[in-house]
């Protein structure tokens, strides 16, 4: 069958969406890491905004709860001087009824710019890119288990920061990889920026040995799949897989695969360790590590501002 | 009302009669295949370069009446199904309600028939409302004119009713037809492999149809009832139907265009099309299931005709919707296949035609004889095509409710091979090309 364009890019391959990492060029992912660059320092000036997106209209559509990340978005709009317009639907359309489309199409008819979509089906934003006004661009906050590209990309500021060369690092992803659309996405940027060794850990539960064909390699044991890392990404684990046939308890996943001082060792001495919060201490991380020297949780969030207002900035200059 | 089939290339798949004929029509049968210059007919079709072949007989479509009209009515459904050259199909009874009393298949039947577009064989529910615990009165369901008893996409998880609805089936010969599917690692959206796993689908493992098939084929051996299994969508799947098949077990099976046409690859990205059921699998899988159906370990092709709304099927993947249009596919499909395997042209359409009739056995009566074929004394049920034809699958060149497909040339850019230009029902023009 005919493959057709990936729909996040113009004919010019430039990013009018941003749906996933998967497929995007290396220079598209620098573009964005130094643009995020550029607006660390404005979140350091007394009047925190530039005008890059004045007059547009921001629609946050949290189909899935999360205050976090749409609260991250709705500063980086602030920040670009767009109107920011927060839309909890859960609660709202679809509770009434109203198809996904049908609820894209009412708020294309208010004159949105810029969709930003959280959904709990992989692909939705796909769907939304599809069947929205060609001026409108769409950001995916994190679709089913399938992507969380800014997520992916604030990773990649981070370790691009503390780590300056992709090309010589050994990465290892720790935890829930099946159900996890921030491990999808770093494992796409990490693979695009030119890192030679992506290892995901954890049990065969979690841990499918079909990742294998993303390039990475697939780890079950934590010594192994730790040793030697330069950067160690912790997944939260959410609450429903802690019991159930998934994992026996919190406890003994703990016991295996948390990341406690003596497990940190095996890493080289400059690791760092990440974490896409909230965390879940003493389930996959202890709290010694979490707030100890090897983490770089916090800083990740300031970063996470800098690079929505780069992505987000990006896309509203480039046109379908 | 007497008809001339004009200089036509007759194909008769199960005789293996390839020969350029006139075929005579009357009172609704075969009269004669060679000359017709003496005929006195009161309609002539001109056939020349095209083929006449038997009417295609499709063992899986879904009509979606009762109950689901807004997806598909047997109006336009039956017209797609004589569009498509398709004189006699099996339909589901997955409908709403379940046909799982005498008196909806009755008017279901009652109401095929006075539309006169194609002959209908329904498949009575295997346990009442599909629930998987009580059995339906199966001879009852029978006389009111079911071809056999399925559950269609609601497997039988509690193996004590399997075993009695098998044993019971058998007590009078009626014939049970299963999609093999394991009722809990059958749940999922895309086929397990590299791919749900990149796009973040629940995938649903080959074991969910390798276990079930072990199951029924131990279940068989038990009972010795005769089993038509549904849809098979893996090499694994194919492999343990050929060691059932050699050892003799009664078993047939069935596989759709779209398990013999695509893979996952085809999702693409998120592509709501192609959520189909069973869902589609790997290159080796699709490969398998080819050759399967080429050497005959499948016994028929299957449009699994699937009319779907727009509202049902314009949602993220996961929610879409399983299903695609198909009954005016499927001989396309088949000649598609044919093609890339190398057969002739009987060959290819024996797998929509006789063979499918075969699987159908005694229980569509006299029909069983000449359903399928073109013999003389025989039913007329004729499909008249240009096979050197190529057409466009479009939502406006479609005359089922159902405008989705994976086929659908605005997602492809592929036109597909041979065009029907009439169809015959029992002697009766039933479609015929503009």
């Amino acid at each position: 069958m005919l493959s057709r364009r990936n729909p996040q890019l113009n004919a010019n391959g430039e990013l009018i969406h941003l749906l996933s990492i998967e497929g995007l060029p290396r220079a598209v992912l620098h573009q964005i890491l130094d643009t995020a660059g550029t607006f660390l320092s404005v979140n350091d000036r007394d009047v925190k905004k530039v005008p890059l997106l004045r007059g547009k209209s921001v629609f946050n559509l949290f189909f899935e709860n999360s205050t976090r990340t749409r609260t991250t978005f709705e500063i980086a709009a602030k920040r670009l001087s767009a109107d920011v317009i927060n839309l909890d639907i859960n609660k709202s359309s679809t509770a009434k009824g109203e198809s996904l489309l049908d609820t894209i199409a009412n708020l294309s008819a208010m004159h949105a710019d810029m969709f930003v979509v959280r959904h709990s089906e992989s692909g939705a934003p796909y769907l939304i890119a599809q069947h929205c006004a060609p001026h409108v661009h769409v950001v995916n906050a994190g679709d089913g288990r399938h992507a969380h590209p800014t997520q992916g990309l604030l990773d990649m500021y981070t370790i691009r920061h503390f780590k300056k060369d992709f090309t010589q690092l050994t990465v290892a992803i720790v935890g829930d990889i099946v159900h996890s659309r921030v491990a999808r996405s770093d494992i796409h940027a990490l693979g695009i920026l030119g890192v030679p060794e992506i290892r995901a850990v954890g049990p065969r539960t979690l841990v499918p040995g079909d990742l294998a064909a993303m390039g990475v390699r697939v780890c079950h044991d934590m010594a192994e799949g730790i040793r030697g890392a330069d950067v160690i990404i912790m997944l939260r684990l959410q609450n429903e897989r802690m019991s159930g046939a998934m994992l026996p308890s919190a406890g003994e996943f703990f016991k295996q695969y948390g990341l406690t001082p003596e497990k940190l060792a095996l890493a080289k001495p400059d690791c760092i360790v990440m974490h896409p919060g909230p965390i879940n201490r003493g389930v996959e991380i202890e709290s010694s590590v979490a707030d100890g020297s090897h983490s770089v949780i916090l800083p990740q969030v300031t970063f996470g501002i800098a690079v929505r207002m780069a992505v987000m900035s990006t896309i509203a200059g480039n046109q379908a | 009302m007497k008809i001339l089939i004009r200089n036509g290339r007759v194909i008769d798949p199960a005789s293996g009669r390839d020969e350029t004929a006139d075929v005579t029509i009357a009172s609704g049968r075969i009269v004669g295949i060679g000359s017709g210059a003496d005929f006195e007919a009161d309609r002539t079709i001109d056939a020349t370069g095209l083929v006449v072949a038997p009417g295609l007989v499709d063992l899986a479509a879904r009509l979606r009446e009762p109950g689901q009209e807004h997806e598909g009515m047997l109006e336009s459904e039956l017209a797609a199904a004589a569009a498509g050259g398709v004189t006699s199909l099996v339909c589901l009874p997955d409908t709403d309600p379940v046909l799982d009393e005498p008196g909806l298949v009755e008017m279901l039947k009652f109401r095929a028939r006075k539309l006169s577009r194609c002959r209908l064989f329904p498949l009575g529910a295997l346990t009442r409302k599909l629930e998987g615990a009580v059995l339906t009165e199966m001879a009852e369901l029978t006389e009111a004119g079911c071809v056999g008893f399925s559950q269609v996409d609601v497997p039988v998880a509690d193996t004590q009713v399997m075993l009695r609805a098998l044993q019971y089936a058998s007590t009078f010969g009626y014939s049970v037809w299963l999609r093999p599917q394991d009722a809990w690692l059958g749940k999922g959206v895309a086929a397990q492999g590299a791919v749900a796993t990149r796009l973040g689908l629940s995938g649903v493992p080959v074991a969910a149809e390798t276990i079930a098939l072990m199951t029924i084929f131990e279940l068989v051996r038990a009972t010795k009832a005769r089993v038509h299994l549904c849809r098979l969508s893996s090499a694994a799947g194919v492999a343990l139907l050929r060691a059932a098949k050699a050892e003799g077990l009664p078993v047939t099976a069935d596989v759709s265009i779209n398990s013999l046409h695509l893979t996952d690859v085809d999702i693409g990205y998120f592509d709501p099309a192609m959520r189909l059921t069973p869902p589609l699998r790997q290159g080796a899988d699709r490969d398998a299931l080819r050759a399967a159906l080429a050497d005959g370990t499948i016994d028929a092709l299957v449009s699994d005709h699937n009319p779907v709304d727009e509202d049902a099927k314009n949602l993220p993947f996961g929610e879409a919707e399983p299903g695609a249009t198909g009954l005016e596919l499927l001989l396309s499909l088949a000649l598609r296949w044919g093609t890339d395997a190398g057969l002739t042209l009987a060959q290819a359409l024996a797998r929509v035609t006789h063979e499918p009739v075969r699987v159908l056995g005694d229980a569509v009566g006299s029909l069983a004889s000449s359903a399928g074929r073109l013999v003389e004394g025989g039913v007329a049920d004729v499909c008249i095509f240009d096979p050197a034809a190529e057409w466009k699958v479009t939502p406006d060149a479609l005359a089922s409710q159902g405008k989705h497909t994976p086929f659908g040339f605005g997602s492809t850019g592929m036109a597909l091979p041979g065009r029907v230009r009439a169809t015959l029902v029992a002697g009766t023009v039933a479609y015929e090309a503009a």
